[in-house]
């Protein structure tokens, strides 16, 4: 005696948003009814635990059926199979496309290759998180990367509208994105420290001011990507290396960034002490950029070039910021220094960046 | 030449990869009708093609634009192979055909495949250039409006109801077809699919021409259903109510005087007087003509002929005696046979029926009318078929008196619900069941063999429609004379239906006997400007409201007799001293003027006006009954001597779950009876109430056979309490609470009894109560239970094994729920299916048992899933079973879940204020047709101003609009507004609401478009990889919904009302990972405007009509 076929179809279909979530958390449906009869529902509805597992099979199939739909969001408005309420499918889509940061931090920077996606058995086991869980959100990782791979203009704006994402969820693909393009390091013991949204917000500031789209912003006729880096950018940036192989145009600057910050602030001597080093640090980070190669390594040599000298020195993030606000201002009023404008957009977002990261 | 039909292909999108090399599609079209095929170009390597074809026309038949389906079918270009079809689209063309419904169809449809289901949708535009056809001699019946709803539907009213019309058509079904062996799945599916389409389409028209004949304009309670017979081929039939209907428009003063206004001046002034006429005029002569011409293609019975005439003997000689050794079962419930040695248990069930008196009263009812005798129908009586053996002259004779005979033959109305005054008294439930074996004529020689119209392959079938409208005849005849002896002479909530396994054949029909009010009747043959001159004198309207036409009919209610019309369907029909069945009678407990039974059956929705104390619920007998396996007549045989004591034990429950409810009456009574090979099973469905007209019923009393040992009594006496305490729990639980009667001398009418103030009385108060009422009662004598009787154990565990619905939720069989009318927007159609297995060898008891917890378990888990609309009534609540295959049960559910507040809103104040609101709309309808149009054009002007997300009224008014484009004096508006339309539908898709209730809770009912009736097969030979058994149905029965949808959609619809799924038969076959299921669904698509928005709306075409004319004058 069992029950052979069992299904129900509404005209508006049903979804439970509890039972979504425990679906894309790879739970199996035994699992899932588990942690809904601990969650107190059977109570609540004088429901019994044979109703429950019906209730959750036939959820999970509907799930099963929209999911090649969420695989294109924009295919779920105009989708005739299923009538789904404008807000119910902006809460599948954004549910859908959500992810754990613990996961994302695991492969961020990573290519998102099949050899990649074979680890993940690894990476569920690391974070506790189901290997079924992981393959989705790896896939939408990589569903997004292609169809943004391919598009023109604004990042952000394109994975919102083809995903259909809100502000937020979009702003943190477009990270995963570039940093997927880039392939920057984010894995090394040195980098554990810093979360997922550390580097959401880098790569904002990156995507922001340093990509071809950034320069398109201001004369609005660019139809390049925001993916890429400015190249012409980069080249320009090894012209600032003058600040350091210039040992006058060093010492100048020595001076300027010393006399401003003298008397506000305790740890005076380390930042005149340290200060060659730490410019030497900046300027060649920002040399070596044109290098792919060395753009991988980004996040890892501010940590060591800059942020784990200063950490030694047991500054202050009021103290780093008080730093390179002086730092940056200085070099402008350097006589023989001409790069203003590179140097701005550099130090910029090296600013933004350094100060999000400087935290424990 | 009447018509010509216009198709134009516009697009596809979301098409499959054909080709795997380019993952891409070579998509092309071509375009069907008839004999008659189009093809778009190939539109190269793409999934989402513009193929913008020109207008493809086509210069049909009226009657066969009633027939045919449009077919589009969807294929991929291959240069070196057969081309690949990717998918079909069948449109139903007959909403275009009626003036008053659809105008155009245009927008997404599904493309669907037989083995891949849904592949994509393709964007089609189809319109319908009608020329009016004055033949006399016409066989289509273009024009005539069929509703799926069992009432007058809203926003019509009903000029006169004219009677019970049926059809039905056979053909072989081509799954049993020789050539089945060598064809793919998919073709046969397909045949299938085209087959029911074309006969469904037959169907309509012939029933079309017969209320053409009958002087009517409409089809009311329109019920369309297949019989799959295997080898014997495939029945359709229908059943419907034949109406005269008018739009409640244009003259709001014959809304208000309706006995002034003379009705005739409204039918010429209407639109759809013209049919009307037109078939009258036609009358006498047209069904010779038919005889002559149309012989060659149709299959028709219920035109006599003589040539049908000549066949039939030899046909039937061979099949009646076999009907007849399988009569026995005929009569079904049989109180008195089955009883009189049985157990003493009082059966004082409203159901009528009997043995041997059927058959008296049939034949007095046939000598009583000349007619009948002429007709086949009664020949079971006699044993022969001598009517049929009749000579030309007698057909000559019937042809003429036909059009008069059709209304009287049958006084039946597939109507559930009634206007005001119609039903006058109810008199119970009348059913009538009869087992037939099914046989396939293997000589070709007895038919002629004639191709089926248009169908590639040759029928021989052309005499089985008499046998089966035979046996229909015979089961119709039981049941009139059924309602004769409860002194009705109607029958109303009339439904018929089959159960088919193997070659054994269960007919079965039910109803409800009535006397009705014989002015909305005609009771006479009358030509055709003799009825025109007497127009009945009521034109009443029925609507969400009941209070329009209220004034009119009162005066005339006036000389029939005077009784409020809350009770007066309860008094008895029939005369008291001669009660048909056993009964107690007792002075009503509203009027106390008229005697009322005890308890009422019956198979219609509660009358509006009803009084009725507290809330109703869901009752059900369940029952299932095992069978030796057995073939042919033994196999009938066992089957119909299984068939009264089915029924009786149902009725045995439901009565005993009424009793346990503290109720007296029952609607939507009806009773399910499935075979299987090894079992019967017995499902009747109920919505239980108290009436206030009737006597409050007694409690169950159990009684031990032999008061021996003590353990035996406190057994019996804990079952007691049990019982008495679930009445208490449920009585408060429904609110039920009657008001306080005295006791009194039956026959001295008392005032109106005074209403005792609503309070629940304690457990112990209110049980005391039940004792006491038990024991003075002397009437009221409690149903007593034996509890010796292995039967009555059953019961008794059946009743309380009945879960209680859960808080805050409601269900019923029925339209509306009592007691509850504030209904918020909220609604929520849905189907479930379930399958179960069952082990073999089991008791009846275990089978029983099984098949409760079934439903019960169905019934928790929707109550489960629809917990978030709580507090919500489960309306309509329609359970078939089927016993698709040994040891497997299919339970379907279709239901709608409605939400509604709590608190009472001040209904008088919303209901003048809808009534005026009506007013407005209706004055302003036909103004407000050529305005929305123009809303439209200014929308499509400049569609940045409007949102991107069209409002979903607004996308209808859109679409709408384009759908009128055809009445659009400026050619360039049009395509500019279709564009507009297109771009519109690309963007969102617009939302269909889906009930099977004839209404929408907060809504307006602005126009029918037309009647959905949709057949779909879906078959896979990868079950496992579509996700077993489950994943397959629940993908097809959304897909079904997807179209349905998209269907209702293209119409210019936003909702589908009176919706139901009418059959769903489900195969499987996992052992070599196949399945097959057939869905046919039906349901009229409508325009519903939101009644918030209404007063938005019709300001905005009183704007939009100074636009026009401004407009107009400019242009």
């Amino acid at each position: 005696m069992s029950v052979e076929l069992d299904v129900f179809v509404g005209n508006t279909t049903i979804m439970d948003k509890e039972v979504y979530q425990l679906w894309l958390n790879g739970y199996t449906v035994n699992d899932a009814v588990k942690v809904r009869i601990e969650g107190g529902v059977m109570e609540e509805c004088e429901a019994s635990a044979e109703v429950l597992l019906s209730d959750t099979m036939d959820q999970y199939r509907t799930f099963q059926m929209c999911e090649r739909l969420l695989h294109h969001p924009a295919k779920l408005a105009n989708q005739l199979l299923f009538q789904i309420p404008p807000d119910r499918q902006a809460m599948l889509i954004e549910r859908y496309y959500a992810f754990d940061d613990s996961f994302v931090r695991e492969v961020l920077g990573k290519k998102l290759s099949k050899g990649t996606k074979k680890d993940l058995d690894d990476v569920s086991i690391k974070t506790g998180i189901t290997l079924k869980s992981c393959r989705r959100q790896f896939d939408n990782f990589k569903r997004v990367f292609k169809v943004v791979e391919e598009l023109k203009g604004p990042l952000v704006e394109n994975i919102r509208q083809h995903f259909l994402l809100p502000d937020q969820l979009a702003r943190d693909y477009a990270a995963i994105v570039f940093f997927a393009n880039h392939r920057f390091e984010t894995g090394k013991k040195k980098l554990q420290y810093l979360t997922f949204q550390d580097f959401a917000f880098c790569a904002g500031q990156l995507i922001n001011n340093w990509t071809v789209g950034a320069v398109g912003k201001t004369n609005n006729m660019m139809e390049d990507m925001d993916v890429d880096l400015d190249k012409e950018f980069l080249q320009d940036l090894k012209d600032l290396k003058i600040l350091i192989t210039d040992k006058d145009l060093l010492d100048q600057h020595k001076n300027l960034v010393c006399t401003a910050l003298r008397g506000k602030t305790n740890v005076f001597n380390e930042m005149e002490a340290n200060f060659k080093n730490l410019s030497r640090g900046l300027v060649n980070i920002a040399a070596k950029l044109i290098n792919a190669k060395d753009v991988r390594d980004f996040f890892i040599d501010l940590v060591e070039k800059f942020i784990e000298p200063c950490r030694s020195d047991k500054l202050t993030s009021i103290d780093v910021n008080l730093y390179l606000t002086h730092y940056t201002n200085s070099a402008h009023i350097l006589d023989t220094f001409k790069h203003h404008a590179v140097w701005t957009r550099y130090m910029g977002v090296i600013k933004s960046c350094i100060l999000r990261m400087y935290h424990d | 030449m009447p018509g010509k039909l216009k198709a134009k292909i516009v697009a596809g999108r979301h098409l499959p990869v054909m080709d795997r090399a380019s993952d891409l599609t070579d998509a092309f079209v071509e375009v069907k009708f008839g004999n008659t095929t189009f093809k778009t170009d190939v539109y190269p390597k793409s999934l989402n093609p513009q193929w913008n074809s020109e207008w493809f026309k086509f210069e049909v038949d009226d009657e066969d634009l009633q027939d045919e389906p449009l077919q589009i079918t969807v294929l991929d270009h291959d240069t070196y192979s057969a081309n690949d079809a990717i998918g079909k689209v069948y449109i139903d063309i007959d909403p275009l055909l009626c003036s008053e419904a659809a105008t155009v169809i245009s927008g997404w449809l599904p493309i669907y495949d037989t083995i891949h289901g849904i592949r994509g949708e393709i964007n089609v535009l189809v319109k319908v250039d009608l020329f009016n056809d004055l033949n006399r001699f016409r066989q289509s019946s273009c024009g005539v409006k069929f509703f799926c709803t069992t009432s007058i539907p809203r926003c019509y009213r009903a000029v006169m109801v004219h009677g019970f019309v049926e059809e039905l058509v056979v053909n072989e079904d081509p799954e049993y077809q020789w050539i089945d062996r060598i064809r793919t799945p998919r073709a046969s599916n397909e045949a299938r699919q085209r087959l029911i389409f074309l006969m469904s389409g037959e169907l309509q028209r012939k029933i079309g021409l017969k209320v053409l004949e009958m002087g009517g304009n409409a089809v009311v309670g329109y019920l369309q259903c297949f019989d799959l017979e295997g080898e014997s081929g495939l029945v359709v039939r229908a059943i419907g109510t034949a109406c005269t209907l008018e739009k409640i428009s244009t003259f709001p003063a014959t809304a208000t005087h309706p006995n002034n206004s003379s009705p005739s001046k409204d039918m010429k002034d209407s639109p759809q007087a013209a049919p009307s006429t037109l078939g009258c005029r036609s009358t006498h002569s047209s069904p010779v003509h038919s005889a002559s011409s149309r012989l060659s293609q149709g299959f028709s019975v219920s035109v006599p002929t003589l040539l049908f005439a000549g066949m039939k003997p030899r046909h039937r000689s061979s099949e009646v005696p076999r009907a007849r050794q399988c009569r026995p079962g005929f009569g079904e419930e049989a109180p008195g046979v089955p009883l009189s040695s049985g157990p003493p248990t009082p059966l004082r069930a409203q159901t009528f029926s009997s043995f041997s008196p059927s058959k008296s009263y049939s034949r007095q009812s046939s000598s009583s009318d000349t007619e009948l005798s002429l007709t086949p129908k009664t020949g079971m009586g006699s044993g022969g078929s001598a009517g049929k053996e009749a000579g030309p002259l007698k057909a000559l004779l019937r042809q003429q008196t036909q059009s008069a005979l059709e209304q009287r033959e049958y006084p039946f109305f597939t109507l559930t619900a009634f206007p005001p005054g119609f039903l006058l008294h109810v008199g119970g439930v009348v059913s009538a069941r009869s087992v037939k074996l099914l046989d396939r004529i293997h000589n070709p020689a007895l038919g002629n063999t004639r191709s089926y119209k248009l169908l590639d392959w040759n029928s021989f079938t052309a005499d089985e429609p008499e046998t089966r409208d035979a046996w229909w005849e015979e089961i119709r005849q039981e049941i009139k004379s059924h309602a004769k002896a409860l002194g009705c002479h109607a029958v109303v909530g009339y439904s018929e239906s089959t159960s088919i396994c193997e070659e054994v054949c269960i007919l079965s029909a039910s109803g409800t006997a009535a006397v009705l009010s014989s002015r909305f009747m005609q009771d006479g043959p009358l030509d055709t400007e003799h009825r025109l001159s007497r127009q009945p004198l009521c034109v009443f309207s029925t609507g969400s409201e009941r209070v329009e036409g209220d004034m009119g009919s009162s005066a005339s209610l006036g000389f029939e007799e005077v009784v409020s019309p809350g009770c007066g369907f309860c008094h008895i029909p029939y005369d008291e001293l001669n009660i048909p069945f056993p009964a107690q009678l007792t002075y009503c407990y509203c009027c106390r003027r008229y005697k009322v039974p005890d308890v009422l059956f019956t198979t219609i929705d509660l009358p509006t006006e009803a009084n009725v104390t507290g809330k109703g619920c869901l009752i059900q007998a369940r029952l299932c009954r095992t069978k030796k396996k057995a073939q042919g007549e033994g196999n009938a045989t066992a089957i119909s001597s299984l068939l009264p004591f089915l029924e009786y034990e149902l009725h045995t429950q439901l009565m005993n779950k009424l009793k346990l409810r503290g109720m007296n009456a029952l609607f939507g009574l009806r009773i399910q009876i499935s075979v299987g090979e090894t079992m019967l099973l017995g499902l009747a469905s109920a919505t239980g109430v108290y009436l206030t007209a009737l006597p409050s019923p007694g409690g169950i009393q159990i009684a031990g056979k032999t008061p021996s040992d003590i353990t035996y009594e406190q057994h019996i006496s804990t079952m007691q309490k049990k019982i008495n305490d679930t009445i208490d729990k449920n009585k408060e639980l429904y609110e039920i609470n009657p008001p306080e009667v005295v006791e009194e001398i039956i026959g001295s009418p008392i005032p109106e009894p005074r209403q005792r103030s609503r309070l629940f009385r304690s457990h112990s108060e209110s049980s005391d109560e039940v004792s006491e009422l038990d024991l003075s009662h002397g009437k009221k004598d409690a149903f007593v239970l034996e509890i010796d009787d292995t039967d009555a154990v059953e019961d008794i565990h059946a009743l309380l094994t009945d879960s209680p619905t859960p808080a805050g939720f409601y269900s019923c069989n029925t339209e509306i729920m009592p007691g509850i009318q504030n209904w918020t927007s909220a609604i929520q159609m849905f189907t479930s299916v379930r399958v179960f297995r069952l082990n073999a060898n089991l008791t009846n008891q275990g089978l029983n048992k099984i098949f409760s917890d079934l439903c019960e378990n169905l019934l928790k888990s929707l109550y489960f899933k629809l917990r978030s609309m709580v507090p919500c009534c489960l309306c309509h609540l329609n359970f078939t079973v089927a016993i698709p295959e040994d040891e497997l049960i299919q339970v379907a559910v279709t239901a709608v879940a409605m939400s509604f507040d709590k608190e009472q809103p001040l209904e008088n104040g919303k209901q003048s204020g809808e009534k005026t609101l009506i007013k407005a709309i209706t004055e302003n309808d036909e103004q407000l047709q050529f305005n929305l149009e123009l809303n439209a054009e200014t929308s499509s002007h400049n569609p940045l101003s409007s949102p991107k997300g069209l409002s979903e009224v607004g996308s209808h008014l859109s679409a709408r609009a384009s759908s009128l484009e055809k009445a659009s004096p400026l050619p360039e508006g049009r395509s500019r507004s279709l564009r507009s339309n297109r771009s519109y539908s690309g963007s969102s898709v617009a939302v269909v609401k889906m009930t099977p209730l004839s209404f929408i809770p907060g809504a307006k009912i602005i126009k029918y478009l037309g009647i959905i009736n949709m057949f779909f097969i879906r078959e896979t030979s990868s079950l496992r990889e579509e996700g077993g058994v489950s994943g397959f149905l629940h993908t097809f029965i959304a897909e079904v919904f997807a179209m349905v949808r998209a269907h209702v959609a293209a119409l210019g619809g936003n909702a589908v009302v009176s919706y139901s799924m009418k059959e769903c038969v489900f195969m499987e076959n996992p052992n070599k990972n196949q399945a097959q299921c057939l869905i046919n669904v039906s349901g009229d698509a409508v325009i519903f405007v939101r009644e918030s928005e209404l007063e938005s709306t019709s300001v905005q075409t009183q704007s939009a009509t100074t636009h026009t004319s401004n407009g107009g004058e400019g242009t």
